[in-house]
């Protein structure tokens, strides 16, 4: 069986970072998962199809610094709908509403940056333009289709855009139902949503938003960005948390086109969709939490779908080229001093092959637990954990000091932005410092000593909180 | 010690109340084995008596085989289960009979039928004795477990030595060595003879229980004292107690099949890919977890005990022959120092380089007691040589930031033409036990360890060095990171029968005195070793089992007659 077609699926490995040695009577297992998907699309995605199965399974079982068991191996049975192409849908949604004239800067940088979005979508790829307002509106091509992308529909979205004007109010949560609608008409792997917006979402309830995020998410995934500072920050990163995309601020609406260049071009990186983290834990074990903990910190306990004995699914959403890193804590029945438990397997997942069949794993690592009476042992924090504990308490301080402080709690927003500051220096995320330093002054970063600065712009402000949880690695 | 009787079927774990299902081999609750109920089929050969037993020894062979050199690979360990710890021997869990009782097999008795008679009859009578005998074809071993002679030869009638008259000259010389205690005549006669005290007896409900209900699983289960001693060649019995879900090394690596290997832990869950329960997380058990080895005159145990999570002890026996053609007889072993990297791996090492050092010089002619201090220098270099720049992050060892250079204690006994030579560094000990236990036992070694120096110059005594928590730091090992290498070797004549005990300290520990070695020590332990192994493996596990154990015996015929020659 050595003539599967190419596939772009990417290999996937997984390896583990823990300190295993637990106390006597000790329960909990932290470990980080540091998941590498490599070979898939940015690159063209050829990767895979040359042998049996796209089968690399060499694997990093137990080597590598400090990791634990791993392997990887890439997508055997991804083959058959290479020979199609790009196998992707996106739509981008523009706002469209009456403040986008206001500066009218505004509502031509959005249209610029649509513009050169559409101009990456790469040949084959479904994608479709709406417009946002009160309602949401098609743009290109019409009709509830998507079009395909070849350079006469790339031609004809960019004279649809130029039609584009301000002008009626906001509620997110209709663009996101069209997209899905529109998205749902492809048989593709991955679907992806680009969302603009520069307003509150104010023509909907709370809950009709999260209502249309609960009934898009897991059917495509999608980045969101606010243009200038008159957004909510809490209401971008939401739908970008929901489904499983990046948030970010696009203060100057002159930076919008590289921007969604930037956002478009991995959105067609992506080469796999809906892959989810499977999380086996042994019998009489809790999982206390799952975090993706890198690139950004992302909580998914919450959304975990039993997938089997013992066993449970977090999304992930799709993946083209990257790394994550997931920071999984488990508590685990005592066994004892001188016992060993496998305390979790993690494996990535791709639930069902398109037209069915059974859910494959793509690679998984091994959590272990060891009880031991060496103090030395047990007591050590693996650097790999201690760091993402750090950046998810970072990414914690953060939001709690910007709230503390629109609540006017002068000395409580201080004291956390100033932890905020020392572990910023402490981990080495200087992206995070850099922006923390316009919203404190920084008297001594290595005691978190630091005082509010007076004035504050409003984007300084949005930036920090939107990239809150914008996390490093460790430094190696 | 409670005994859980075997019920077909319960309505209830014994152990925990939970409710069971029918069918439940183990208690989804607890892990407790239950009733004997249907069993496994046993597939490969044994390493066992095979063949001079008829059917039963397969089966029983394959689950209680644990000797691991050369042998069944994965062929380990027995530990049954036991609350609070895993008693190695003597629990079958799933109803498979370990030893020599063929469940599955034509056999009359399924396990908890008529919880009787197994042994001592012909096919079921094999326990491992019998099994390590089979092979070897040694008489004694293969007294059936219960007390009864399988092959119909009263054990004492079978021994394999000569009763030599005391007082026979020694065949060399003590040759001064260092600190070490030189020639111990090894006789004196010192009244309270510990010596029933052994196997059966001491081993608390032995082999009368664990004889009498076979099937019923009164065995092990609730306490690894019971059955163990005796009881353990029986562990077919077992199969009761309530174990407690924790690892029976035994099993898992012999059911094959397309489900996979049941877990030992749990027995429920199927053993995957990884070598863990699907169910309990619980691993598979490692190969070194248990080791059993028995030569025609020598037999060791290693056991992991019940604090460690691996077996970083190793041993290694071998026949050899000297220069005359008279047998001898090797037994090295070691314990890897568990602060260093790797000491499993320099344990392992230590012990084979001392073993092909002995087997190649003694046969050369070179006297015992050289060849012994080559054989240390030997191991030392393979222990060094480990140290060299594996430079790759070792999974178990991410916690350490040091990187110690990998290093281990040794303890060799050479037994050949009437004498006995024992070479050692570090702490690990060998101890003379005669047969008359109305005469002294000794302790032939003298540890390189802060306690012991703290004793010799006389700093403190015995009772406060010891106490003291820098007892156990060893001033000796082998190890690329050793700053001196010192080896002691010391050789003895001793005027009568007995046995050489050559252990680690996760023995000693719970018999540290001569007089408490020998009192642990089987009775029978000369004319079976892998017996009276076990036997003081298990005394360490009763004991806490706070390390790993590791016990080799060798039998000493006594003097003039040429090594033993059974």
């Amino acid at each position: 069986m050595a003539t599967f077609s190419k596939s772009n699926v990417p290999q996937f490995s997984v390896e583990v970072y823990q300190n295993e040695y637990l106390p006597e009577g000790g329960r909990e297992v932290n470990a980080i998962v540091t998941v590498t998907a490599t070979g898939g699309g940015t690159t063209g995605g050829t990767i895979g199809g040359a042998t049996a199965g796209g089968m690399v399974s060499s694997a990093s079982i137990g080597t590598g610094a400090g990791a634990g068991g791993g392997t990887e191996w890439g997508d055997p049975t991804a083959a058959g709908r290479a020979d199609r192409g790009p196998d992707a849908a996106v739509v981008i949604m523009v706002d469209c509403s009456g403040s986008m004239d206001y500066p009218p800067t505004k509502m031509r940088g959005a249209r610029d940056a649509t513009a050169a979005a559409v101009g990456t979508v790469r040949d084959g790829v479904a994608f479709a333009v709406v417009a946002g307002t009160h309602q949401a509106k098609e743009v290109y091509p019409g009709g509830g289709r998507l079009a395909v992308a070849s350079e006469a529909t790339r031609a004809q979205a960019k004279d649809a855009l130029r039609k584009l004007s301000a002008g009626g109010g906001t509620a997110i949560g209709t663009w996101l139902r069209l997209a899905d609608r529109l998205l749902g008409s492809a048989d593709v792997a991955i679907r992806h949503g680009i969302l603009l917006t520069d307003g509150r979402n104010e023509h909907e309830s709370p809950e009709d938003l999260r209502n249309s995020l609960e009934a898009c998410a897991g059917r495509f995934t999608c980045d969101a960005r606010g243009v200038g500072t008159d957004w909510e920050v809490k209401e971008v990163t939401a739908i970008a948390s929901a489904l499983l995309g990046s948030a970010d601020i696009v203060a100057d609406p002159a930076g919008l086109t590289a921007d969604f260049t930037r956002m478009m071009e991995s959105a067609m990186g992506k080469e796999v969709g809906d892959v989810t983290l499977r999380l086996w834990t042994p019998q009489g074990a809790e999982v206390v939490f799952v975090k993706q903990v890198a690139p950004t910190v992302e909580e998914l306990t919450g959304r975990r779908m039993e997938s089997g004995p013992r066993s449970g699914d977090y999304p992930t959403g799709s993946w083209g080229d990257e790394s994550r890193d997931y920071h999984v804590c488990v508590r685990v029945p005592d066994a004892g001093v001188g016992r060993e438990m496998l305390a979790a397997r993690v494996s990535l997942v791709l639930p069902e092959a398109a037209g069915g069949g059974a859910p494959r794993p793509l690679s998984q690592g091994l959590v272990r637990a060891v009880w031991t009476d060496d103090l030395a042992a047990s007591t050590s924090i693996n650097p790999q954990v201690a760091h993402y504990t750090g950046q998810a308490e970072l990414a914690r301080v953060i939001q709690q000091g910007l709230h503390l402080r629109k609540a006017g709690d002068i000395d409580g927003a201080t004291a956390k932005l100033g932890r905020a500051v020392q572990l910023a220096g402490v981990s080495g995320n200087e992206g995070t410092a850099k922006l923390l330093a316009k919203v404190v002054d920084v008297v001594d970063a290595a005691t978190g000593t630091v005082r509010l600065k007076a004035k504050v712009t409003e984007e300084a402000e949005m930036t920090l909180e939107t990239r809150s949880t914008k996390t490093v690695r460790v430094k190696k | 010690m409670s005994q859980m009787p075997q019920l077909p079927q319960l309505a209830v774990c014994p152990a925990c109340a939970e409710p069971l299902e029918a069918g439940d081999n183990f208690c989804g609750g607890c892990g407790a084995a239950l009733s004997a109920g249907p069993t496994r089929a046993h597939q490969g050969p044994t390493r066992y008596g095979q063949g001079s037993y008829g059917p039963a020894s397969d089966d029983g062979q394959n689950s209680s085989g644990r000797e691991r050199r050369g042998q069944e690979p994965g062929g380990r360990g027995p530990g049954g289960q036991e609350p609070g710890g895993r008693a190695p021997y003597g629990q079958e869990p799933s109803g498979r009979a370990p030893y020599g009782q063929e469940p599955s097999g034509p056999k009359p008795y399924g396990p908890g039928s008529n919880g009787q008679g197994p042994y001592g009859q012909e096919p079921y009578g094999q326990g491992w004795n019998e099994q390590g005998s089979a092979q070897y074809g040694q008489g004694p071993e293969r007294q059936a477990p219960g007390g009864q002679v399988s092959n119909g030869q009263a054990p004492d009638g079978r021994a394999p030595y000569q009763e030599a008259a005391p007082g026979a000259s020694a065949p060399f010389p003590p040759v001064a060595a260092g600190p070490a205690p030189e020639d111990y005549p090894l006789a004196a006669p010192a009244a309270g003879a510990p010596a029933e005290g052994g196997t059966p007896a001491g081993r608390g409900a032995g082999s009368g229980p664990a004889e009498t209900t076979t099937g019923s699983g009164t065995d092990t289960g609730t306490s690894r004292g019971s059955g163990l001693g005796t009881g353990r060649p029986q562990g077919q019995t077992a199969a009761a107690g309530p174990a407690d879900g924790v690892s029976d090394p035994r099993e898992d690596v012999m059911v094959g099949g397309p489900r996979g290997r049941q877990c030992g832990a749990c027995r429920v869950g199927v053993i995957d890919k990884d070598g863990y329960c699907e169910r309990c997380g619980r691993p598979q058990p490692r190969e070194r977890d248990h080791m059993e080895e028995e030569l025609a005159d020598v037999a060791a145990v290693s056991d992991r005990g019940l604090r460690h999570h691996r077996n970083e002890d190793a041993f290694a026996l071998s026949a050899a022959a000297l220069a005359d053609g008279a047998p001898a007889v090797v037994a090295v072993v070691c314990d890897g120092v568990s602060s260093a990297t790797r000491p499993d791996e320099a344990s392992e090492a230590a012990a084979v380089a001392a073993r092909a050092s002995l087997t190649a010089s003694l046969p050369r002619g070179t006297h015992p007691r050289q060849a012994m201090h080559d054989a240390l220098l030997a191991a030392a270099e393979s222990v060094g040589a480990l140290a060299e720049p594996v430079n790759q992050p070792r999974e178990h060892d991410d916690h350490r930031h040091h990187q110690n250079a990998p290093a281990c204690t040794i303890v060799s006994a050479v037994v050949a033409a009437g004498g006995l030579t024992v070479g050692w560094i570090g702490d690990s000990r060998a101890y003379w036990v005669p047969d008359d236990r109305a005469t002294r036992a000794a302790r032939l070694t003298e540890d390189d360890s802060w306690a012991a120096q703290m004793v010799a110059n006389g700093l403190m005594s015995q009772a406060e060095a010891y106490a003291d928590d820098r007892a156990h730091a060893i001033t000796g090992w082998l190890g690329a990171d050793a700053y001196e290498l010192e080896p002691h070797t010391a050789s003895f004549s001793p005027d009568r029968p007995g046995v050489v005990v050559v252990c680690t300290d996760g023995l000693w520990n719970y018999a540290e005195s001569a007089e408490q070695m020998a009192a642990a020590v089987p009775a029978d332990a000369r004319t079976r070793p892998l017996r009276g192994a076990r036997s003081l493996v298990d005394h360490a596990l009763d004991g806490g089992g706070h390390d790993n154990v590791t016990v080799a015996i060798l039998p000493f015929p006594g003097p003039s007659q040429g090594a033993g020659s059974a």
